[in-house]
């Protein structure tokens, strides 16, 4: 496990983001967030924009705490016993930490797409009919149909799956599993789509399939995704952030970050030589 | 030697073959120069396995048969009237004879002083034949393995099969008990069933298995109709279950889903001692407390019930099964993988969506055999039923009556002085078959139910 030192004591000091973290069409603006594993502390006072039906790449080596400043975005971390986090978060100009807010409901509005794919133990229709049918969105069977196909082909997986719509989603393939994962998601229609490491566990076409579905749910969509492929965070994301031990080092236009970054510790990163 | 000291013997030599296997083999691949096979010790494995199991299978084997064998050959030399005698008075001589031999008293009678010496006399040939059988085949098969030991020889491979046939033997043992047992039932009752009419006995609703001892006996037909018991039988493991299962569900669901580790730690212990107190203190604490209260509560209410009741008995035996439930339940929730929880809530799913949508058809085969392994336990539970819902064999389907149980009438059945050859014990055998033919039925719809709902995760 990677050390996580104090802001003084590292090689290369990280004073505050570079780049460009700010934006003006924000979807979530994150303001100071530190977020705590008991005594241990993963984020150090995370600030960025996230814009609106965009698509943002978070990279950085593992341990960093990427896939814990997605899990603050839909409140994921409240399953954890002893995370805390503090600082602020809004979507749409609305804290989602506030006593108020159901992190219930943040949810369905905040949709999430995992690492490894894991559909429920159901067949396909229910996997895709779960959400609609706890948030009450298809009032007969025959809207329910609907939407489960309408979803299905969005995800790309519809032609794959039409005639064994009734079978068990875990009997499918993992490129095939994750699409289902997309599908679900999509399903309930939310503002925006967080994806940890969507394809890592995939071969190079499913990647490609899943890829080009995230930028075409993008037109409609914001997307947050992790990745370990920096070919990738430049193929489909508009901006990059880059963390290191738990801070965010560098935000900005994926071109930019990747051909010119501002801070040694993202070009290390990016060129290889990180560590 | 006694069969003992041969035993201690062929440990020794399980080691020592071991060693001389291991030595052997590095020593012949630093001579060849060749590399082994396999490691060492798994030349060692074979040797030790030559040099004894077969010696100790001989040995099992001689033992077994070498009573049987001197018997008959007392018997043999024995004069012929004695010979005259039936098997029953002849085992009761030879025992006699066995007991005389232990004994240092002097024996007047001359055909049993013979007898006696010449018992002493095939014990101690036995004994002297069986330790150098066991001995020689000890160590003549330890030699021949040695000589098969080649470093170019797949030790490993021939362990693991020896491994293997370990386990099938083991597995064979378990299953042909079970056959055993269930043919033995089954053999006894078809002897009882040709007194009593299989129909008569399932559907018959009258059961009083009294046998008349004299002819004129009053009342002392034998009728054999269990279709009370079995339905007392259902009745009290219905409302047993109708207790444990939502009790011991909502715990485990609890348990697993909802309290703290510290919480946890501590109460699934406690719950899980309630399957350890014994089954005479429920049936006491049913009795004394449960039935009353019942008794009492129904006469408050303008009904005269009497203190023993199937809903009492079945109250108690709830409680008593609520850990098999929750155990079990605990274990497969929490074995249901985090990230199936995770995706549930990542779709705005609450905490008790969860669990009912996608944890328990999750872990549903795992629940299913918890309540199949609880109601197993109500189904043979006997103690309980004895003190709280008494021995009237009532047909009722009123869990405010007394009723009794296919156990409860077995015991009774079996349990003082009975010939073990009359309607009334063979009775017991019946019923166990009952018994047995209900709870596999159980089973198999339970496998049917879980097959069908069964949801895979990977
Ligand atoms: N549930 C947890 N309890 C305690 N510490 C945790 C927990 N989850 C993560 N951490 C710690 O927080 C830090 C950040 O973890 P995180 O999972 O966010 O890293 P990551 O950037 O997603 O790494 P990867 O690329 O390997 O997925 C790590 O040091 C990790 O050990
Ligand atoms: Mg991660």
């Amino acid at each position: 496990m990677i050390n996580i030192k104090k802001r003084e004591e590292l090689d290369i000091k990280i004073d505050k983001t570079v780049g460009k973290p700010f934006i003006n069409d924000a979807k979530f603006s994150t303001r100071n967030v530190d977020v705590f594993y008991g005594e241990k502390q993963a984020i150090f006072d995370a600030n960025i924009d996230i814009g609106k039906n965009q698509i943002i790449a978070m990279i950085g080596p593992s341990g960093c705490g990427k896939s814990t400043f997605l899990r603050c975005l839909n409140r994921m971390n409240d399953t954890i016993q002893d995370c805390h986090i503090s600082g602020d978060i809004k979507l749409d100009d609305e804290d989602i930490y506030q006593r108020q807010q159901d992190p219930v409901l943040l949810r369905a509005r905040v949709g999430m797409v995992f690492q490894k794919p894991n559909p429920f133990p159901k067949s396909i229709y229910d996997n895709v009919a779960y959400g609609a049918k706890l948030h009450g969105l298809a009032g007969s069977k025959i809207e329910l149909d609907e939407l489960v196909e309408k979803s299905l082909t969005r995800a790309g997986l519809f032609k794959e799956v039409k005639d064994s719509l009734h079978k068990p989603g875990t009997g499918l393939s993992g490129g095939q599993q994750q699409r289902l994962c997309i599908a679900r998601t999509i399903a309930i229609d939310p503002e925006v789509i967080l994806m940890d490491e969507p394809t890592s566990a995939l071969d190079p076409i499913a990647t490609a399939v899943i890829e080009e579905l995230m930028i075409s749910l993008s037109k409609k969509y914001t997307i947050a995704i992790v990745t370990h492929s920096m070919q990738q965070a430049a193929r489909v994301s508009q901006r990059t952030a880059y963390f290191h031990l738990g801070y965010l080092v560098e935000v900005n236009d994926t071109n930019t970050v990747f051909t010119n970054p501002e801070h040694q510790l993202t070009e290390n990163y990016i060129t290889g030589r990180f560590g | 030697m006694t069969f003992g000291a041969i035993l201690t013997a062929l440990v020794a030599l399980l080691f020592l073959g071991y060693y001389t296997g291991r030595k052997r083999s590095i020593s012949l691949s630093d001579k060849s120069n060749q590399r082994l096979h396999s490691l060492p010790q798994h030349y060692g494995y074979l040797i030790a396995f030559w040099s004894s199991v077969p010696a100790l299978l001989i040995l099992l084997f001689w033992s077994v048969l070498e009573s049987s064998v001197i018997n008959a050959a007392i018997v043999a030399q024995l004069p012929a009237q004695l010979q005259q005698l039936s098997a029953d008075e002849l085992g009761l001589f030879i025992n006699e004879i066995i007991n005389l031999s232990h004994s240092s008293a002097p024996i007047s009678d001359d055909v049993k002083r013979h007898a006696v010496l010449y018992y002493k006399e095939l014990i101690e040939f036995s004994d002297w034949v069986k330790s150098i059988v066991v001995f020689v085949l000890a160590f003549v098969a330890m030699f021949v393995a040695l000589a098969f030991v080649k470093p170019e020889m797949q030790a490993r491979n021939l362990v693991e099969n020896l491994i293997r046939w370990a386990m099938i033997a083991c597995a064979s043992i378990a299953v042909l008990t079970t056959i055993g047992i269930i043919f033995s039932v089954i053999f006894e009752s078809i002897i009882f069933f040709k007194t009593v009419n299989v129909f008569d006995f399932l559907f018959g609703t009258h059961w009083s298995p009294q046998e008349a001892i004299r002819e004129d006996q009053v009342g002392g037909s034998g009728s054999f109709g269990a279709l009370p018991l079995f339905v007392g039988t259902l009745l009290i493991s219905f409302v047993a279950l109708v207790i444990a299962v939502p009790l011991g569900l909502m715990s485990a669901i609890y348990l697993s889903e909802y309290s703290s580790l510290r919480f946890r730690s501590f109460a699934k212990p406690v719950l899980e001692m309630l399957a350890g107190i014994p089954t005479v203190v429920y049936g006491f604490f049913a009795a004394i407390t449960v039935a009353p209260f019942i008794r009492d509560l129904g006469e408050s209410l303008g009904l005269s019930l009497s203190s023993e009741s199937a809903l009492a008995a079945g109250i108690v035996m709830g409680v008593m099964i609520i850990p098999f439930v929750s155990s079990l339940s605990d274990d497969v929730i929490s074995a249901v993988p985090q990230a199936m929880r995770d995706g549930s809530y990542a779709m705005g799913a609450t905490k008790s969506e969860t669990i009912k949508q996608v944890i328990i058809p999750a872990a549903l085969p795992g629940i299913v055999s918890g309540v199949l392994l609880a109601a197993s336990r109500a189904i043979g539970e006997t103690m309980i039923v004895v003190m709280a819902a008494g021995l009237s064999a009532n047909l009722t389907f009123n869990p405010l009556e007394a009723v009794t149980t296919v156990t409860v009438q077995m015991v009774t059945l079996l349990t003082g002085d009975q010939e073990f050859d009359s309607a009334k014990t063979l009775a017991a055998f019946a019923l166990g078959l009952g018994l047995f033919l209900t709870t596999l039925v159980l089973n198999i719809i339970s496998l049917y139910v879980v097959r069908k709902y069964r949801e895979q995760y990977d």
